[in-house]
């Protein structure tokens, strides 16, 4: 095999990148890997680390999902910054402060939605105003009431949990920014939590992920899946690992 | 036992009290995130050095008595205390910490140091050797690694001084059968899966692991290479798979340090050792019968809230990592790796911490017998990239690392990590003059792989019969 890029060897390889994103029938340059190959694994390196890294847009986020006729709310974590929150999960999930988030008794609204930035900033800039569009509208279709969206920053999935208590919410859906990957730095994840309160544990959410359009989850999809979820947890009285989602549950062949 | 504030020690002009062992181990550990996390770790870079001090004048015969997790509440502290064997001990039960480092590197100088460290294996207890290891600087755990010598074998050995095997990952987010064979050819034209070939499965279903078990003992017996394949699903699912008749090689399942961080695996050693009889009960070795095959990774029972010890305190993660490898040890595997930089900044922050763990994880490893790999990856979200791998895999091949893992052009498409390329172990296998396993190379050469000086050459994927791997 050599390096170029129109050799009969890398043409055999060609048919075979169909059947999987990995990175096979790298050329060599003696036993490493060639310049362009290098290159290319450092450029997808900075596209994951500035997805992590860099700020997410805020005020489009929140000219967006205002646009939906939809009250928006801030909070921060108590991770003041990048490097704290990656080296402190625990911080990432409290609150600094809710005071800017209006607070209402439990049970005065069906939904509510946290977009949390998470560890990638480009999944929000990129999905997360249409994916909050197509749940809102699915959700306003089952007439359950939405409580204002809450744009957290520097926020895990838990933070989800005294934001959600405090809006007064029954279920909260927290949206956040997924681990980027070298192929994929831009996909959301959503995890629902029903009767969210401090303190709930990770068995007690359901999760929805890799939604990204237009090679992941697409989000009137993700939004049918969320649904149903919420549907079935205020049947079921709890979310978790009680709570399936037979709508996505694997054919029995499968397991 | 020592009463309250049993220790203490003066470091410019302040001194330091420590009131447990577990808290000097944890005190004493090189600065990382996860025992920063779990609140353990030392507050200033003086009080670390003053646990130091006190660690090295520690007494082995206390720690043997001073189990850092009871021994009523954990099953493994009863697994590490009820085999340990006081016969091979003796030769250095009168050695504190300190003495145990400066006795380790002084038999690491010595021609027959791999008899020796192996006569001791059995003798050590993971608490020991993770204290030994923090008195060590990265280049003592090299040494030290270096003069062990951990053989095991199955269809190929693994572990002799010259030789470096690799796990072929061939991992893919659908477990796609096209696109699982075209990273294996990929990885075997470029020398790699002597160690293992081994899939993380995207889902736990029992049945696609099944066909997965299929297709690679489909490959292997096709060209009759002489490695073992793995499919790394939940040890129960192995269990099941055997009573169906499926070819599973090897068993595989990830373990901790704390009974408490195994069950959440939802596993136990009854589980292990039941896992171990049915894959024995196939048959399936020919160079030897090491059926084992385990991960670990520091922070693993932090992550799961199981990281607490004797009177709720934390215990740190390096110590937790080593007692997971008593685990490992009492079922005799052939291959078991830590996953170094996989779980992510909140455990290991940046390259220099993850180094650092790499080689620690690798030497007590070595020390307590175990055939001992090392994942060297990192994630996009920790502060570490691939120069900080090449360094690793580098320092790890003078440690006389057993095998790594490697995956096509360092990306882990499923996973969403890195690892190394094949491409890099060709590299330090030729920098360092190291060698695939034997069985495995002596097929490198039959398929026509191998150049006139016994290197990987550079061939047309196309032109070796290999190629009908991947027919359509």
């Amino acid at each position: 095999m050599s390096g170029g890029s129109a050799t009969p060897a890398l043409d055999f390889w060609e048919p075979l990148r169909s059947a999987t994103q990995a990175r096979i029938g790298l050329g060599r340059a003696g036993d490493a890997l060639t310049t362009r190959d290098r290159l290319a694994l450092r450029s997808a390196h900075a596209v994951a680390r500035d997805a992590v890294h860099l700020p997410w847009d805020l005020d489009a986020l929140e000219r967006g999902v205002a646009a939906l006729d939809l009250a928006v709310a801030h909070v921060r974590s108590r991770a003041d910054d990048r490097a704290t929150y990656l080296r402190r999960p625990d911080l990432g999930r409290e609150p600094a402060s809710l005071a800017d988030v209006p607070g209402a008794d439990e049970g005065t609204y069906d939904v509510a939605i946290v977009l949390a930035d998470g560890l990638s900033a480009a999944a929000h800039d990129h999905h997360a105003v249409p994916l909050v569009q197509a749940v809102v509208g699915r959700t306003r279709a089952a007439d359950l009431s939405l409580a204002p969206v809450v744009l957290a920053t520097q926020a895990r999935v838990g933070l989800g949990d005294p934001v959600g208590a405090h809006l007064g919410a029954t279920t909260v859906i927290v949206v956040v920014g997924e681990r980027p990957g070298l192929s994929v730095a831009d996909s959301l994840g959503a995890y629902l939590t029903h009767l969210p309160r401090p303190g709930r544990r990770d068995s007690e959410r359901n999760c929805v992920s890799n939604i990204r359009e237009p090679h992941g989850l697409d989000y009137d999809r993700a939004a049918e899946i969320l649904l149903g979820l919420v549907v079935g947890a205020r049947r079921l009285g709890e979310s978790g690992v009680r709570l399936k989602d037979r709508s996505v549950a694997p054919p029995p062949e499968l397991g | 036992m020592r009463l309250v504030t049993a220790y203490s020690q003066t470091v410019a002009g302040h001194t330091y009290a420590f009131d447990h062992l577990v808290e000097v181990l944890a005190k004493a550990s090189p600065r990382r995130s996860g025992d920063e996390l779990a609140g353990c770790a030392a507050q200033t870079d003086a009080e670390r050095a003053a646990a130091q001090w006190v660690l090295a004048d520690v007494e082995l015969t206390e720690i043997l008595e001073t189990p850092v997790i009871a021994y009523e509440d954990d099953e493994v502290t009863r697994l590490i205390l009820d085999r340990h064997d006081a016969d091979a001990f003796a030769p250095i039960s009168h050695l504190s910490v300190g003495g145990l480092r400066d006795h380790l590197l002084d038999v690491a100088s010595t021609p027959d140091s791999a008899a020796r460290l192996t006569a001791l294996a059995p003798g050590l207890t993971p608490e020991m050797v993770a204290a030994v290891s923090k008195l060590m600087g990265n280049g003592d755990l090299i040494a030290v690694a270096r003069a062990t010598e951990v053989v095991t074998a199955f269809r190929s050995t693994i572990g002799q001084r010259g030789r470096l095997a690799t796990r072929l990952q061939p991992n893919h987010p659908t477990d796609d059968a096209r696109g699982v064979a075209a990273a294996v050819l990929d990885g075997l034209l470029l020398g790699c899966g002597d160690a293992v070939i081994g899939i993380n499965p995207a889902t736990d279903s029992t049945h696609a692991a099944g066909e997965l078990l299929r297709l690679l003992d489909d490959v292997r017996t096709r060209y009759d290479i002489p490695t073992q394949s793995c499919v790394l699903n939940h040890v129960t699912s192995s269990i099941e798979l055997i009573e169906q008749g499926a070819p599973v090689d090897l068993v595989f399942q990830s373990v901790a340090g704390t009974e408490a961080a195994n069950r959440g695996f939802g596993i136990d050693l009854a589980v292990l050792g039941e896992a171990r009889e049915a894959a024995l009960s196939l048959g399936r070795g020919t160079v030897g019968d090491n059926v084992m095959y385990f991960e670990t990774g520091q922070g693993s029972a932090l992550s799961a809230d199981a990281h607490r010890g004797v009177g709720g305190r934390p215990v740190d993660q390096q110590t937790l990592e080593t007692r997971g490898y008593a685990v490992a040890r009492a079922f005799d595997p052939l291959l078991v790796n830590t996953v170094v930089g996989f779980i992510g900044p909140e455990y290991l922050a940046d390259g220099k911490q993850i180094i650092r763990a790499g080689l620690e994880d690798h030497a007590c490893g070595k020390l307590l017998g175990l055939p001992m790999g090392v994942d060297v990856c990192y994630t996009n979200h920790a502060e570490a990239d691939a120069d900080d791998m090449e360094t690793l895999l580098t320092v790890l091949g003078a440690g006389g690392l057993g095998f790594v893992i490697t995956v096509p052009g360092s990306d882990d498409v499923m996973l969403g990590y890195q690892s190394l390329a094949f491409h890099d172990v060709l590299s330090l296998r030729h920098i360092l003059g190291l060698r695939a396993a034997p069985e495995f190379e002596q097929w490198l050469d039959r398929v026509g792989l191998l150049d006139d000086l016994g290197r990987v050459a550079a061939v047309a994927a196309g032109e070796t019969r290999l190629a009908a791997l991947v027919a359509p």
